[in-house]
């Protein structure tokens, strides 16, 4: 059973949580009408070996979502961070990009 | 073999009835099953799985092969159980297995005298390879193959016992309450940390309890458990195994609360499944004696030298009268002296040419007869060992002279030691391997939460042992952040330095050919024969995977505790190498057979799942329905009228509707308060149609897909007030839909002003159907109800029965139709003054039975029809979809494939006589063979009693255009092919009047 640091709750069991997948794809924008992001961002995935990042959905707890560091080899836990925080710094790093 | 007079921790006062296959045993409190069976005299306890050998006792612990029996009778029937890890208790009932006729003559001993030929691969050989192009064969074959090899038989009836699962956190978990996990919880507890300690035995002390009453670690083991008994912070739970270690630091223990008694008291539970998180772990699990491999090597007789000393000294029974030793290292020397001492005539055969001065001289203080550079060719004997064949060996233990046949009934071999090292490894992987000792221990590293102490790390004296056991035990418990003092560690203990020490790493003895004399087994739970690793070297299986598949090697219940090594050892000589390069085999839980029951806990049959209930649950109950399970709901699915089967009490509850006025209990759909300044942006979003327009005090349907566009749910929305919207799902899909909008709302769409929360168990839901709904409603709610007041798709607040509501306009059954939305805790109230109100109306509840028949009239897409395969286009909601807006999956929903003109979509069907389809059966046309998915299948059935005929919904390809063709409905399921009418969906009033009326 791995445990989650939940930046809420503290560490809490898995069984609190549902997995939800690849945190590393970004949503497109609402109004990107490009059927070949779309695709990009529902279907293509990377499989990778070692550190992954990925949605965590602390349902049991407090509801939020968690971006999760696991080694996909190891099962080794990392860092978490809740999902909303990662998605300000994702969105200021491209802001800044532009 | 027999029971001393004297010696041993046994009660001999307090005597237990305890039998095997009717035998009545010797047992006393404080045996073993096996050891009441050795102190009876038994030599044969069991057959072997493959050639029905006969087995006796081979050791005295978990890594047992050949003593598995099965325990009780009846429904507390338990197979393959190791007789040497079983607690006597009184009333204990005992059997052997796998033998017929009986245990002493067994018919299926002859597969035996085919040996040579059943090696190895022999199945596949003889039965699929010459066959490959029909399997017919071997399915025949394999059902006398499968009766003659095999274990105990299990039962068919249901397990009596309760069990439970326990969590907890401790800062410092130990494993093993021998010399060094005693240490380990001595330091750990002196400093203070929290410390679950666990022992598999009913009694602590571990290997110290192999040693002779009076020796000096008795003093030593009274005082360390009696210190530990009086820490707070310790808790010691024997009978307990620690059989799993997994992620997050997390451990699986059985405790075996009532297996040591008849049946479990009133009330108790019979194991205990603990998760134990633990911060630190020491891993003082002991280790496992190797087995000498040598012709007959299995037969009973044939035991660990280990086994037979503490069979002796725990015990107090000799084993045998007249004795072989077999080793290559030092520790068997004290069994030797000590089964001397207890009146046998010992003989110890050793490989080894020289040994020290003080193991000479304690043998022949013993007046042990002592061969060095000897080794056992053979144990002899018919059904048990009755002579020994000795001769005189080189370094690689091949044969250098001629035989010696010596009398003997206990040959007691060592071939040196295996640390168990089990759940380090299941966590940290790959071991390293100590050349000394010729076996595997942990490549520790200090940050593993795992550190091993004693012989499973293998300390050589009882000194090394206690020291570890204290060094890790402190170093845990500081770990953890405990700052106590330790203390000095204990002292005092020593008993040589007879473990692995000076060891020759040779243990199979060969004739003068270089073959083992008569039949020498490697494995001995799966009849693995010297000679089958032989031969899968020869045939290529060399590396230690292909090798264990091959040969089956260590994959019987003991899971090769005993024998993968001396498997690898004999591969990495077979080809030249080293035994690291074979490889080692990987460790899994369980460390033992572990009871499923412990591990399911109290979650089976209606504890499998938390049941959800609505609040007006009690009333349906009371008032007779039959309950349905809806996902983990509980719903009444009708309310039969005397004796009504559910056929007759749906019609009438449809009927019923459409005539007068039903109420059904809606509760169960999701419901969900999206708020916030930014909610109607966010509807937008989540659903496929607009709702920028929606007026305060309106409702509206809306659909939602999922990012791939197919649909994903549906329900309505109400406008509480400017920032405040009430949103259905359905029953199903309520917790996805939340999951969704949070995942939207914590990530993507972050900016949103807008909280999702989950109301659905806040609110009671009633839905009222039917021409009398309004004259109902009008009168205990006292609200004007008219047609102008509350038109179709408006809601209103209101008093009813004195509980402030919710009056929803909206239709799900077609008919005059509104939902009340109450408190939960005023639900039941509410329901109960519409049914109190009912008679002048003639008011009657309804289940989901009715509910599906009436929407199934109307056309209504549900669960059957939202399945996740289905697009807007599909379902006929293509005209819902906005095109002023994005939402989610608008783009992807118009993917090539789903714009597909031959994808199935919604037709309705009339089903052509009197009986009904199936949801599923495919859909054929008129004509041609009924072959393949056909083009399409029902999802929704029924009886129509407004049409007074079966009619059904399904998916069919090119269906708007097949309107008035018959095609073929088919179950191939129930073999059953009927006629249907394609026809529009909506089968009862297609204009909506009744509803809007």
């Amino acid at each position: 059973m791995i445990r989650i640091e939940c930046p809420v709750c503290g560490q809490r069991p898995e069984t609190e949580f549902t997995y939800g997948g690849d945190a590393t794809v970004r949503r497109p924008e609402m109004t990107n009408e490009d059927p070949q992001a779309w695709i990009e961002y529902v279907f293509m995935r990377g499989n990778p070996r070692g550190w992954h990042r990925e949605y965590w959905h602390h349902v049991q707890g407090c509801r939020q979502w968690i971006v999760l560091e696991r080694n996909t080899l190891s099962h080794e836990i990392g860092q978490a961070e809740l999902a909303r925080d990662a998605a300000r710094a994702w969105s200021r790093t491209s802001e800044a990009a532009e | 073999m027999k029971r001393l007079a004297s010696g041993g921790r046994i009660e001999r006062s307090e005597k237990l009835s305890v039998s095997f296959d009717g035998r009545r045993l010797p047992a006393v409190r404080g045996d073993t099953l096996a050891s009441a069976m050795l102190a009876g005299g038994l030599g044969t306890v069991a057959r072997s799985f493959k050639y029905h050998r006969p087995r006796g006792i081979y050791s005295a612990g978990v890594e047992e092969p050949g003593a598995l029996v099965h325990l009780r009778d009846g429904d507390r029937h338990e197979p393959n159980v190791r007789a040497t890890t079983t607690e006597a208790f009184d009333g204990l009932t005992s059997g052997s297995q796998n033998a017929w006729p009986s245990l002493r003559f067994d018919l299926g001993a002859v597969s035996g005298l085919a040996s040579p030929v059943l090696g190895a691969g022999f199945y596949y050989k003889t039965f699929i390879g010459p066959f490959r192009q029909t399997t017919r064969f071997w399915k025949w074959c394999e059902h006398f193959i499968r009766k003659a090899a095999g274990m105990g038989r299990g039962t068919y009836r249901s397990d009596p016992d309760a069990y439970e699962k326990r969590h907890r956190t401790v800062d410092v978990l130990v494993i093993g309450g021998g010399a060094a996990g005693l240490s380990a919880a001595l330091a750990a507890g002196r400093s203070g940390a929290q410390v679950l300690l666990v022992e598999q035995d009913f009694a602590l002390g571990g290997a110290l309890l192999s040693e002779p009453v009076g020796h000096a670690g008795d003093a030593w083991l009274d005082e360390s458990a009696a210190e530990l008994q009086g820490m707070e912070n310790v808790r010691i739970l024997t009978r307990t195994t620690a059989f799993g270690a997994y992620d997050g630091k997390t451990f699986g223990l059985i405790e075996r609360v009532s297996d040591h008694v008849k049946a479990p008291e009133a009330g108790a539970v019979r194991q205990r499944y603990w998760q134990v998180h633990a911060h630190r772990t020491v891993l003082a699990a002991g280790a496992i004696e190797r087995p000498m491999v040598f012709g007959g090597n299995d037969k009973p007789g044939v035991m660990l030298a280990s086994a037979a000393r503490s069979y002796l000294n725990r015990f107090a029974v000799l084993a045998g009268d007249r004795v072989i030793v077999a080793t290559n290292n030092d520790s068997a020397y004290v069994a030797a002296a000590e089964l001397a001492g207890a009146g046998a005539e010992v003989t110890l055969v050793d490989m080894r040419e020289r040994i020290g001065p003080e193991l000479d001289e304690l043998i022949n203080g013993a007046g042990v007869k002592l061969l060095l550079g000897h080794g056992v060719l053979e144990a002899k004997g018919w059904g048990r060992v009755r002579h020994a064949c000795i001769v005189p060996v080189d370094a690689a233990g091949r044969a250098i002279g001629q035989k010696t046949i010596v009398p003997a009934d206990l040959i007691a071999v060592s071939g040196g030691w295996t640390p168990a090292i089990h759940l380090w490894s299941q966590i940290f992987g790959k071991p390293v391997y100590d050349a000394g000792g010729a076996c595997f221990v942990p490549d520790a590293k200090p940050e593993q939460h795992i550190q091993t102490a004693g012989t499973a790390m293998a300390a050589a004296s009882m000194a090394d042992v206690i020291e570890q056991g204290f060094a890790r035990g402190s170093e845990a418990a500081s770990a953890t952040g405990a700052k106590g003092d330790c203390g000095p560690a204990p002292v005092g203990l020593d008993s040589g330095r007879f473990w692995q020490s000076d060891f020759r790493k040779t243990w199979a003895v060969f004739n003068l050919q270089g073959k083992t004399e008569g039949t020498a087994f490697v494995d001995m739970q799966h009849d693995v024969k010297l000679s089958d690793i032989d031969q899968a070297e020869r045939e290529g299986y060399v590396s230690v995977e292909h090798l264990k598949r091959y040969t089956t090697q260590g994959m019987a219940t003991d899971q090769g505790k005993l024998s993968n090594l001396n498997a690898l050892s004999r591969m990495a000589e077979l080809r030249g190498v080293q035994v690291p390069d074979v490889g080692t085999t990987t460790f899994r839980p369980p460390f033992t057979p572990t009871t499923i029951g412990a591990l399911v806990g109290h979650e089976h049959g209606r504890h499998f799942r938390p049941t959800r209930r609505s609040p007006i649950h009690d009333w349906h109950v009371e008032h007779g329905a039959e309950m349905t399970e809806s996902g983990a709901w509980l719903r009444p699915w009708y309310y039969p009228e005397a004796g009504e089967s559910l056929e007759a009490a749906y019609v009438r509850e449809a009927s019923h509707v459409r005539a007068h006025v039903g109420i059904v209990d809606v509760s169960t759909l999701g419901k969900i308060a999206v708020q916030g300044p930014d909610a109607a942006e966010f509807l937008n979003r989540v659903y496929v149609n607009g709702w920028k327009t929606l007026a305060v005090g309106r409702l509206r349907y809306g659909v939602m897909l999922r990012e791939d566009g197919f649909v994903l749910d549906d329900g309505v929305t109400a406008r509480l007030a400017a920032h405040d919207y009430f949103m259905s799902t359905t029953t199903a899909n309520a917790a996805k839909v939340l999951a969704m909008a949070e995942l939207m709302l914590q990530t993507a769409w972050a900016d949103l002003r807008v909280h999702v929360t989950s109301v659905t168990d806040q609110w009671g839901a009633i839905a009222v159907a039917g021409p009398n709904a309004r004259a109902l409603l009008s009168q205990v709610a006292g609200a004007d109800l008219s047609r102008e007041a509350l038109p179709n798709n408006h809601f209103t607040r209101a008093q009813l029965a004195g509980v402030p509501v919710r009056i929803h306009r909206m239709s799900y059954s077609g008919e005059l139709a509104y939902e009340i939305y109450v408190p939960s805790r005023q639900a039941r109230q509410v329901w109960e003054a519409l049914i109190a109100a009912g008679p002048e109306v003639n008011l009657r509840p309804y289940g989901t039975e009715a509910m599906g028949a009436l929407r199934i009239e109307k056309g209504h897409v549900a669960g059957p029809e939202l399945d996740g395969r289905t697009t807007l286009k599909d379902l006929g909601f293509e005209g819902l979809a906005s095109s002023k807006k994005p939402f989610v999956g608008s783009v992807l929903r118009k993917r090539d494939v789903l714009e597909d003109p031959d994808r199935p979509v919604l037709v309705g069907l009339e089903i052509e006589g009197m009986s009904g389809a199936k949801a599923g059966a495919l859909l054929f046309p008129a004509a041609g063979r009924t072959e393949g998915h056909g083009d399409g299948w029902v999802s929704s059935s029924t009886y129509s009693p407004a049409l007074d005929r079966h009619i059904a919904m399904g998916l069919l390809k090119n269906g708007a255009s097949r309107r008035g063709e018959t095609v073929r409905v088919v179950d191939f399921v129930g073999n059953e092919v009927l006629t249907a009418r394609v026809v529009a969906n909506h089968f009862f009033d297609p204009e909506g009047e009744r509803q809007n009326g």
